[in-house]
């Protein structure tokens, strides 16, 4: 056999292995979109659950979904990037970054039923915070904070050690070159890194089922005062997310339409994670262009 | 005779255990253009980044003996590097602009220093970059992206950029070696200008471009300096065999 029919083999392997994948993502986004897409409507998207009869909803998981994840990235995009910027702009290597930088390795290889249920026992049980929306979004933020960090530095490592040079060699001091200098030119990539774990954070099942609970109890959406048990926003009401939804329908739904709500609302996942996608490498572009020329 | 703004003592550099710079005895005079030269390894790059203390970014460097910029020791327990950088500038090997507009880099380190006064600024802006004869050819696209520019407009850009904080010094570290050749002549016309006004020292593996604008030119070699004199005697009669060895290129 020669070389050029190995290379001629070679490529049609891979091209095999590619289509594959490409086949199976396709298949399943195909049967989840076509299943689901029908059970989507505007009462579906705003109505509350119900728990015996037809005809339920998902607004409220849905809210709970958007809520639990603003609440988790809020807190942990502000520790990521104190992290990462510590970490990749200031930190020398030697054994304690070593093993810092192992830690967050074995972190993000976790399983999130593990996150879970640390977060059970921490946060819920500890430290008396209940089901809550707050335990969750902690226990989201200890899922989400070693990807976020290493994606934060993976951007901050894109650019080019000229820049920080060309910026201390102007009498910027070492912070006011991270900051006026690196992140703003980091700020595409990292939004893109947000937004993508944001989704994953979005489809996050395993380590909220313990921690924000399975319960979502019906909200007033006239109440926006956080200190009313009934308002949206009191974070520490017990909070079924989407993802959380779809898993208890699944294990132990007795509604009858529970296998069309089921695929409703895994549509509805996948569409949110889908624009979270697109949104990202919009945003991104369009932040780049405008940061970098006025 | 004009004052020396800039001194070297004995100034040994090392990275870890090798010893890179071997007791660099050399002083600038204010204004002019200095030119490092010395085959690859030299020393000479590592020299210039000793001036403004570029080299603290990099770990394991220990350095020893004094540099001192109008009699200050740039190495002493209390020196401010932000300081020292704002008064001895520097420009790269590769053009690196931020990803900003042409407008934006040029006043980057005053507006980050607290100007806010736009018409200072815009003055400012345009000052540094006809100062670094680059004006003309940017001057209606002030606000578009630098990273559009040419690379020899870049270097040039950055030239402007660094002119704007008005430091005494500017060190360039092989500014042209990464462009074409009609830029590099440009950049050198800049470098023309501006040896009233500023100290300014440059590295260059171009030996002709040594003896085109620099003033005085040292030579370095394996992390020595061998000699310097006035540019037109290291070319023409130097002291040492080994210079003149490479200026003839036998080496290097």
């Amino acid at each position: 056999m020669n070389s050029k029919k190995q290379n001629k083999i070679a490529i049609g392997a891979l091209y095999g292995i590619a289509g594959l994948v490409v086949l199976i993502l396709l298949a399943l986004l195909g049967y989840i979109l076509a299943s689901g897409l029908p059970q989507l409507s505007w009462h579906f998207l705003t109505a509350p659950a119900k728990a015996f009869l037809k005809g339920g909803g998902v607004g409220v998981q849905l809210f709970n979904s958007f809520y639990l994840l603003i609440l988790a990235m809020a807190i942990s995009f502000p520790i990521a990037l104190g992290a990462a910027i510590y970490l990749y702009e200031y930190a020398r290597d030697n054994w304690v970054t070593t093993t810092i930088r192992t830690a967050i390795e074995i972190l993000s290889s976790l399983p999130s039923v593990v996150v879970g249920l640390f977060g059970f026992l921490f946060f819920v049980v500890k430290l008396r915070l209940g089901f809550s929306i707050l335990s969750g979004a902690f226990a989201l933020t200890f899922f989400n904070l070693p990807l976020l960090t290493r994606s934060i530095e993976d951007s901050l490592r894109t650019i080019d050690l000229e820049q920080r040079e060309g910026g201390l060699a102007l009498g910027l001091s070492r912070w006011e070159t991270i900051t006026r200098v690196i992140l703003p030119a980091t700020v595409p990539s990292i939004l893109t890194g947000v937004i993508l774990s944001a989704g994953r954070v979005f489809g996050e099942a395993a380590a909220l089922i313990y921690t924000a609970g399975q319960s979502a109890p019906a909200l007033n959406f006239a109440d926006w005062n956080p200190f009313n048990i009934s308002s949206p926003l009191n974070p520490m009401r017990p909070a079924e997310t989407l993802a959380v939804h779809i898993w208890k329908i699944n294990s132990e739904g007795i509604m009858p339409d529970a296998k069309a709500i089921s695929s409703g609302s895994s549509a509805v996942l996948i569409i949110a994670i889908l624009l979270f996608n697109f949104a990202a490498r919009y945003v991104g572009k369009r932040l780049y262009k405008r940061l970098t020329s006025a | 005779m004009s004052e020396e703004i800039l001194t070297t003592q004995d100034l040994h550099l090392y990275y870890g255990e090798k010893e890179a710079l071997k007791g660099i005895n050399l002083n600038f005079d204010a204004k002019g253009i200095t030119a490092l030269i010395g085959p690859s390894g030299c020393g000479k790059s590592t020299y210039l980044r000793t001036l403004n203390r570029m080299n603290d970014l990099i770990p394991n460097v220990t350095i020893t003996g004094t540099i001192k910029f109008k009699g200050e020791n740039l190495y002493a327990p209390n020196a401010d590097t932000v300081e020292i950088r704002k008064e001895i500038g520097m420009v790269f090997q590769q053009p690196n602009p931020f990803p900003f507009s042409i407008y934006d880099n040029v006043i980057y380190g005053l507006r980050i220093a607290g100007e806010k006064d736009k018409e200072k600024l815009d003055a400012v802006v345009e000052k540094s970059l006809r100062q670094a004869a680059v004006w003309d050819e940017v001057k209606d696209h002030l606000h578009e992206s630098a990273l559009a520019l040419s690379g020899g407009q870049q270097q040039r850009v950055c030239i402007a950029r660094v002119l704007a904080v008005s430091p005494e010094i500017i060190l360039l570290d092989e500014p042209t070696s990464a462009l074409d050749p009609v830029s590099s002549s440009q950049i050198e016309a800049t470098l023309l200008n501006l040896r009233h006004d500023y100290t300014i020292i440059i590295v260059t593996h171009n030996l002709q471009q040594a003896s085109r604008i620099a003033d005085r030119t040292a030579f370095f070699m394996n992390g020595e300096l061998v000699e310097v004199d006035q540019t037109k005697n290291i070319f023409m009669n130097p002291a040492k065999k080994q210079t003149e060895d490479y200026i003839s290129g036998r080496f290097g």
